[in-house]
């Protein structure tokens, strides 16, 4: 009788860099598969797909560009969301945070025009907006600490009034009967974050890296980053060590907000200069993933975003090209993210042939 | 007697990665026995039951049942076989009646017949002695009706084999007196009953044969008739060690903490503390005995800060000041900051005392992270802590930056008792310090409160062993239901003495027809 069984590793018996190799493999297989799809969906020879994928994310400086907001883009809310997570609480509104954060953005913008010299403006705007992310996400927070309320249903359930609110906004400001806003301070640039060196992107990606690296830094090394992973291992220790739980939930979730909200305002005044419902492109969801993918370190999360954001381009080239619609590329990265999530099975556990004495008694 | 035994393992070996939980071990039970095994934590008892029972899956080895050999991938297949186990954690619905929770998950009857099941198990129940009422809810059983649920419900799907993890752990002495009768009904009606412990007396009062494990190595298998004690304890820890606990007499005792006429209800609206009152005195050991959930958690959570009180004083003499503080309903760090230098070891070591996925140094870490202007850890001192606890107390650990769920039982403790102590505390609570911990581990434990004891420091020592509590304490406060029921004089008492104040309150229905 062959058979196998699964054993859990004991997570000395793997060095770091063996599941390294195993979560590089997984995304070679599920590269692959992907290839696989595509050419039976479209026929073309799997190495032109690569090519034209990769062309896609690099293929020009403006491509490469838009590769980098995209990254530093989701990176952002990524690393919004991750001290929440840190402390296992299940911050899934960072959609509807970061929606807040450029609404305000957006208000400022409309309504403040150019009275304001751009300097003081662009503060004005991150200040506001990191007010409106923080309020959307100490709600839940303060409902948790409170009365014990599931934190999931609440912060997403704020989503769908942080869209309703901008919906309402765009219905009143509407530009003539477009059903949008247009582009804000066309003329004047007013409350547009400066290019600098004539990369329009690059004082996103700037702030952004600067961001990762303070978080990284705070949840590693700082007082509260260890009261944040105290709470989110155990509540018990936290209170038997005298943390004050409560205290914690809120300000971590204040800190989860005000970054949604600095997304927010780099998505409104570092590229759209406007607000739809869909400034926010579904980063904030996307934002848990990645930060689940890299296990909460913000240095590890560039990788990651960089994997979801390459595939997403890469594909939508595929799917521009061989005139497939916008959802190709969501299955492709949907392959992609199978694989790297279903490594981590071999990383966590061996598969062992069952063995049998030979010799009979 | 060429007897085919009931189950029989060959060369079993189990592997977690780099450790060897089992190696090489062989193992024979016969119909009719009772057979201990025994062994020092860490040996891999349980790693060795889960193999039979089907949790776990050997790397190597060969299992035969009356003299086949047969392979168990699952509990189903255990059941197959008539393998039952009755685990150490019990695996029951709350909300179910001992019937409901029986016949949980049995496929074979399309419909469940809760009568006839009923039936059934009474019939079981009244075979062997037991005392039980098939309808009665979980949520309202004791400890030991619980396991008895447990029993049954291996017996209900016709286990032939029996295996119980540690199955005293949670009973009091009455109580496990009458599991022990029921188990030699069982034996009597040809069951085969193999017992995982490491309490020496009760190894000898009722098995049949001994097998004795060391560090998941088969050391060997021993007539009880034929052993003793101490014979016994050297198979197992492979050095003959002294049994006694020294214990001296204390000194310059001042009144430290004088706990008065505490209530405390649990969130159920259960009186958990019913007018609680004790002195804790210094340079002295008081012991805490009482069934598991007197009211012994809350007591020690209330006077650490941790728990809320309907009403009662803990009263705190500062040895420095001369002052009088109370500690009732005060926040743990507010009563640090009164300078109250208070340690606590709690039940739930990975679950409140440390946290498991942090290493030594994080862990030491806990009670001191905030000292230091900056907004910044301070690593250094907790590191060089963690080293010397490593060194001091001979902590086993790949090294200091190991996350502490990794390390074993006893290592787990020695670390953080050793935190604990770190604080130079002029008052020192331990709730269950030792158990689950070998012998050496124990002993190790028992010196550090004497220590403590000889520095002045108040020491509250709740424990479930009587034998260590009149061996190791001066005064033993007793609790049932949460109200002290006798203060004895650890020196003057016996067993027996604090083993009826453990159960005074609820004598009626739980003791029936014992005395």
């Amino acid at each position: 009788m062959l058979g196998f069984h699964v054993v859990k590793r004991s997570k000395d018996a793997m060095p770091w860099w063996n599941a390294w190799l195993i979560r590089l493999g997984s995304i070679l297989i599920g590269a692959l598969v992907c290839a696989l799809v595509t050419v039976l969906l479209t026929g073309k020879d799997p190495v032109n797909v690569f090519t034209t994928m990769v062309d896609g994310a690099f293929g020009s400086e403006r491509r490469i560009w838009a590769l980098l907001q995209g990254i530093a883009m989701l990176l952002c809310v990524s690393i919004a969301v991750t001290p929440a997570f840190k402390m296992r609480f299940w911050n899934i509104g960072a959609e509807g945070q970061a929606l807040m954060g450029g609404l305000a953005s957006a208000a400022c913008m409309m309504f403040i025009g150019d009275r304001l010299p751009n300097w003081l403006m662009l503060i004005v705007m991150a200040v506001t907006s990191m007010l409106a992310g923080a309020i959307w996400g100490v709600i839940p927070a303060l409902f948790k600490a409170r009365w014990n309320t599931n934190e999931t249903l609440f912060t997403l359930m704020m989503n769908y009034i942080a869209i309703q609110i901008v919906s309402y906004f765009i219905c009143i400001y509407a530009t003539g009967g477009s059903g949008k806003i247009d582009v804000l301070n066309a003329t004047t640039h007013t409350g547009w974050m400066p290019s600098i060196g004539g990369k329009a992107y690059l004082l996103n990606v700037i702030v952004v890296l600067i961001l990762t690296v303070i978080m990284y830094v705070y949840l590693k090394y700082s007082k509260q980053g260890y009261e944040i992973a105290v709470v989110g291992e155990s509540e018990n220790t936290a209170k038997y060590i005298g943390i004050d739980v409560r205290k914690v939930i809120i300000r971590t979730m204040i800190i989860s907000g005000l970054l949604c909200g600095l997304a927010g305002f780099l998505l409104v005044s570092g590229a759209d200069h406007t607000i739809s419902r869909d400034t926010i492109a579904g980063r904030g969801f996307t934002a848990i993933m990645v930060s689940w993918l890299a296990k909460f370190n913000p240095l590890v999360m560039i990788l990651t975003s960089f994997l979801l954001v390459f595939f997403e381009k890469g594909s939508s080239q595929v799917s521009q090209l061989c005139g497939l619609n916008a959802s190709f590329s969501d299955i492709i990265t949907g392959i992609i993210i199978f694989f790297i999530i279903g490594s981590e099975f071999f990383i966590n556990f061996k598969i062992m042939k069952n063995e049998k004495e030979v010799k009979k008694s | 007697m060429a007897e085919v035994p009931a189950i029989e393992l060959k060369n079993i070996t189990k592997t977690f990665g780099p450790i060897v939980a089992n190696k090489d071990v062989c193992l024979t039970a016969n119909r009719g026995e009772i057979l201990s095994i025994l062994g020092e934590n860490g040996s891999g008892k349980t790693t060795l039951m889960n193999m039979i029972s089907g949790i776990y899956y050997p790397d190597h080895g060969q299992i035969f049942i009356d003299g086949k050999e047969v392979e168990i991938k699952s509990p189903k297949d255990a059941f197959g076989y008539k393998i039952g186990m009755i685990h150490q954690h019990f695996k029951l619905v709350d909300i179910f009646t001992a019937t409901e929770n029986i016949v949980l998950g049995l496929k074979d009857q399309g419909r469940y017949n809760l009568k006839k099941s009923a039936a059934k198990i009474k019939a079981i129940a009244d075979l062997y002695g037991f005392v039980l009422d098939p309808n009665k809810k979980i949520y309202d059983m004791s400890v030991s009706e619980k396991q008895t649920v447990e029993i049954i419900k291996v017996l209900y799907r016709g286990a032939d084999i029996l295996i119980l993890d540690e199955p005293t752990a949670v009973l009091t002495p009455q109580e496990t007196r009458r599991l022990f009768s029921v188990l030699r009904r069982m034996k009597a009606d040809g069951k085969t009953i193999i017992i995982i412990t490491h309490k020496l007396n009760e190894v000898m009062e009722i098995s049949d044969r001994v097998s004795v494990l060391r560090k998941g190595e088969y050391i060997g298998t021993v007539n009880t008739k034929e052993t003793n004690e101490s014979a016994l304890t050297e198979m197992m820890v492979g050095k003959k060690i002294e049994l006694n606990i020294e214990r001296s007499d204390p000194k310059d005792t001042e009144d430290r903490l004088i706990v008065a006429g505490l209530n405390c209800k649990n969130r159920e609206g259960v009186q958990v503390l019913d007018n609680v009152s004790f002195t804790a005195k210094s340079g002295e050991i008081l012991g805490v005995a009482g069934i598991a959930g007197s009211g012994q958690r809350e007591l020690l959570e209330a006077i650490a800060g941790l728990q809320r009180l309907e009403s009662g004083s803990i009263i705190y003499n500062n040895p420095k000041t001369k002052e009088q503080e109370n500690l009732r309903n005060k926040t743990p760090i507010q009563i640090r900051d009164l300078g109250v230098r208070l340690s606590f070891v709690p039940e739930d070591r990975l679950g409140m005392g440390l946290v498991g996925n942090m290493d030594l140094t994080d862990n030491m870490m806990l009670r001191s992270y905030k000292k230091g202007k900056t907004v910044f850890l301070e690593r250094s001192k907790p590191k060089e802590l963690a080293e010397q606890i490593v060194e001091d107390l001979e902590v086993v650990t790949p090294s200091i930056s190991t996350p502490v769920r990794r390390l074993s039982g006893g290592n787990v403790q020695k670390v953080l008792v050793g935190r604990e102590i770190a604080a130079a505390p002029t008052v020192f609570m331990a709730a269950y310090p030792v158990r689950g911990l070998d012998i050496n581990s124990s002993y190790l434990i028992y010196n550090l409160l004497n220590q403590q004891k000889e520095k002045g420091v108040s020491v509250i020592f709740v424990g479930e062993d009587l034998d260590v509590l009149i061996a190791l304490c001066d005064r033993i406060v007793v609790l049932s239901s949460g109200k002290v029921t006798g203060i004895v004089e650890a020196r003057d008492t016996t067993k027996e003495e604090v083993g009826l104040l453990m159960t005074k309150t609820f004598g009626n229905e739980e003791e029936g027809g014992e005395e």
